[in-house]
């Protein structure tokens, strides 16, 4: 399995500047400062189809290219190394392996949009990740990677890390600008679109950690060879999946995009835990829909699930078994979801605490029939919301009508919890 | 009120920034490093070297799970309750703490060493279940494994994060 973005993983210790260097690293800046016109590194990332790894999918590329030339000065990189979505931790183990790509990342998007001020955004459970980072950029500075003319090219950049104090929300881009700005991180509808007023009005491109990993490999090696690194013709790249829950080994794997999720369950992740068969998965963290079983062969990409009705989120896999309760899960990520909205708009902020208790109802065995069109119902209305939380937060609840409505029924018509 | 060198030493954090209040977190983190927690006074205290109001201060100190407004203990403990951990026996650790230290969630010891907080994924779901103390995570928790910890910590030694770089 060609190995990327963890080529450098050490079991027991993180990859260091040398040994980036020696890989390669650094290469792909050099080239970009000395001899590329910006347009023709944002067009790489076009030709790579490079999407944004953080859950959109969007293409890396074409948002660079919404930065107008004349926008005004000092533009914004921001990296989101937020990663608050339950069962997701893959930019954790990226930056505790390799944290160079991801800075040289932020480097060459930085020159490409002409942004000389570089953030950070981390969580606050990642505290020893935003050590090592601020390790390594004083490393790359006394490299000459990073500070005033860099390499002698005129372009500068500086790189900061913005510690967070634990809110979900402040992973949504717009939000994440606010929160940046030290103002309270209640996101923000486009139009204008960040890329043209983001922090402090000034432009201000945001990138997931793995989708900034990515820029350097595709600038030193090629569109073409990015795009063959996947699974088949229609995906692009490799995929950091995280897997958890009811498997024998959990963990961060780097695989082609569009492997198939069977696969990465049996045997990457070594299978299910003995004794335990699969029921369901989240397939891309709790914002994303529980997959039935006959999906279990289903080649994870963005295009591949989107067509199947569902969606690739973060990768994050997290698996449940035969004897796990669907409601009981639910319940805990809708618990997540309500305590999670930043408040702003009535839909969530009323909406997400309201299916919360309907659902504390069912699994408490108080449930009554009527709640489930009820739950449907609220489903929908929840995407009236001002922004992707509310939704996101009523996937799991829909699906699990969807695909698990007898497990729901069985709770109501037993007045309690099957599996307890 | 802040003491005057540690004052300094937060206006030496800012100073320089074009836009003060950028640094809001990291004046609070440094704040609740020394004294505990965010009180009224510091605050206050707070805002003025940020050129904010006290209540925009508020605002943002009341947004975030990792800023305490009122008292705590020498050493919060943050019990991860992400579905990962939920899974994969959340409760049983959560009794287990509960019984060792006596207390629930959102209390303090009675000798003022230990908070017991909830907190949601905390992105270690890969060696759940977990918890984190002072910023620090701890992960793969037994009963056992859980009271050698609470054992260090009461010994006033600094915990032994099992993340200190290696996967
Ligand atoms: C509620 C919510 C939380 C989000 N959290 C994250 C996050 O933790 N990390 C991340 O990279 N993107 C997160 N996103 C997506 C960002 O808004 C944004 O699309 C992304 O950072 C852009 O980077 P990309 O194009 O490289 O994916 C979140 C979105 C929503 C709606
Ligand atoms: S959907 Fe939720 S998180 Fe998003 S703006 Fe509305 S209240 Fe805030």
């Amino acid at each position: 399995m060609t190995q990327v973005l963890f080529k450098n993983r050490h079991p027991d210790r993180i990859a260091t500047l040398e040994e980036y260097r020696a890989g390669g690293g650094y290469e792909a800046l050099t080239a970009v400062l000395s001899e590329y016109p910006r347009a023709k590194v944002q067009q790489l990332a076009l030709d790579a189809v490079l999407l944004g790894r953080g859950g959109a999918g969007f293409p890396a590329g074409k948002k660079w290219m919404t930065v107008a030339e004349s926008a005004p000065f000092p533009r914004y990189m921001v990296c989101n190394a937020d990663e608050m979505e339950p069962g997701t931790f893959k930019d954790r183990v990226l930056i505790h392996t390799d944290p160079h790509q991801i800075i040289e990342g932020m480097i060459i998007v930085g020159y490409s949009v002409m942004a000389e001020r570089g953030i950070i955004f981390i969580r606050a459970s990642y505290e020893n990740a935003a050590r090592i980072l601020e390790r390594e950029i004083e490393r790359a500075r006394a490299a000459g990677f990073l500070g005033p003319n860099i390499l002698g090219s005129g372009f500068s950049m500086e790189i900061s890390v913005h510690r967070s104090a634990g809110r979900y929300i402040c992973g949504e881009n717009t939000a994440q600008i606010n929160a940046i700005q030290g103002k309270r991180a209640t996101p923000i509808q486009p139009p204008p679109y960040a890329t043209e007023k983001g922090i402090w009005n000034l432009p201000t491109v945001t990138h997931n950690v793995e989708t900034l990993a990515c820029v350097p490999h595709i600038i030193q090696n090629g569109p073409e060879w990015f795009r063959n690194l996947a699974a088949h013709p229609d995906a692009a790249g490799t995929k950091l999946y995280c897997v958890s829950g009811r498997v024998q080994h959990p963990g961060c794997f780097e695989l082609p995009m569009g492997t198939r999720l069977s696969d990465i369950i049996d045997i990457h992740a070594g299978g299910m835990t003995p004794g335990c068969t699969f029921k369901t998965c989240l397939p891309g963290g709790a914002s994303t829909r529980f997959l039935p079983k006959s999906l279990y062969d289903i080649e994870m990409d963005f295009d591949s699930m989107k067509k199947a009705g569902h969606r690739l989120g973060t990768g994050s896999v997290i698996v449940f078994d035969e004897k796990t309760c669907l409601v009981g899960a639910t319940l805990n990520m809708m618990e997540f979801f309500a305590r999670e909205s930043c408040g702003w708009c009535t839909p969530c902020r009323e909406g997400l605490p309201y299916m919360r208790d309907i659902l504390a109802r069912i699994e408490a065995g108080d449930g009554k029939p009527a709640d489930i069109p009820l739950l449907r119902q609220m489903s929908r209305y929840v995407w009236n919301a001002y922004c992707a939380l509310a939704p996101g937060a009523a996937s799991p609840v829909e699906s699990l009508l969807t695909y698990f409505e007898d497990e729901v029924q069985a709770h109501i018509r037993q007045h309690r919890c099957p599996f307890s | 009120m802040i003491p005057d060198d540690f004052r300094q030493l937060l206006a030496r954090r800012i100073a320089g920034v074009e836009h003060p209040r950028e640094k809001i977190m990291d004046v609070v983190f440094m704040i609740q490093d020394k004294f505990g927690y965010l009180s009224d006074e510091l605050l206050e205290d707070a805002a003025g070297l940020l050129k904010m109001t006290p209540l925009e201060v508020e605002e943002i100190a009341t947004f975030y799970e990792f800023i305490y407004r009122r008292p705590v203990g020498g050493h919060v403990i943050h019990v991860c309750d992400g579905v990962v951990c939920w899974m994969s026996g959340h409760a049983s650790i959560l009794d287990h703490l509960r019984g060792r230290l006596g207390i629930d969630f959102g209390e303090t010891t009675p000798d003022g060493r230990f908070t017991l907080l909830p907190t949601c994924c905390i992105g270690y779901c890969d060696r759940s279940p977990a918890m984190m103390i002072d910023r620090k995570v701890y992960g793969k928790l037994t009963p056992e494994r859980i009271d050698e910890i609470l054992e260090k910590l009461g010994l006033d030694t600094e915990g032994d994060s099992d993340d200190t770089g290696s996967l």
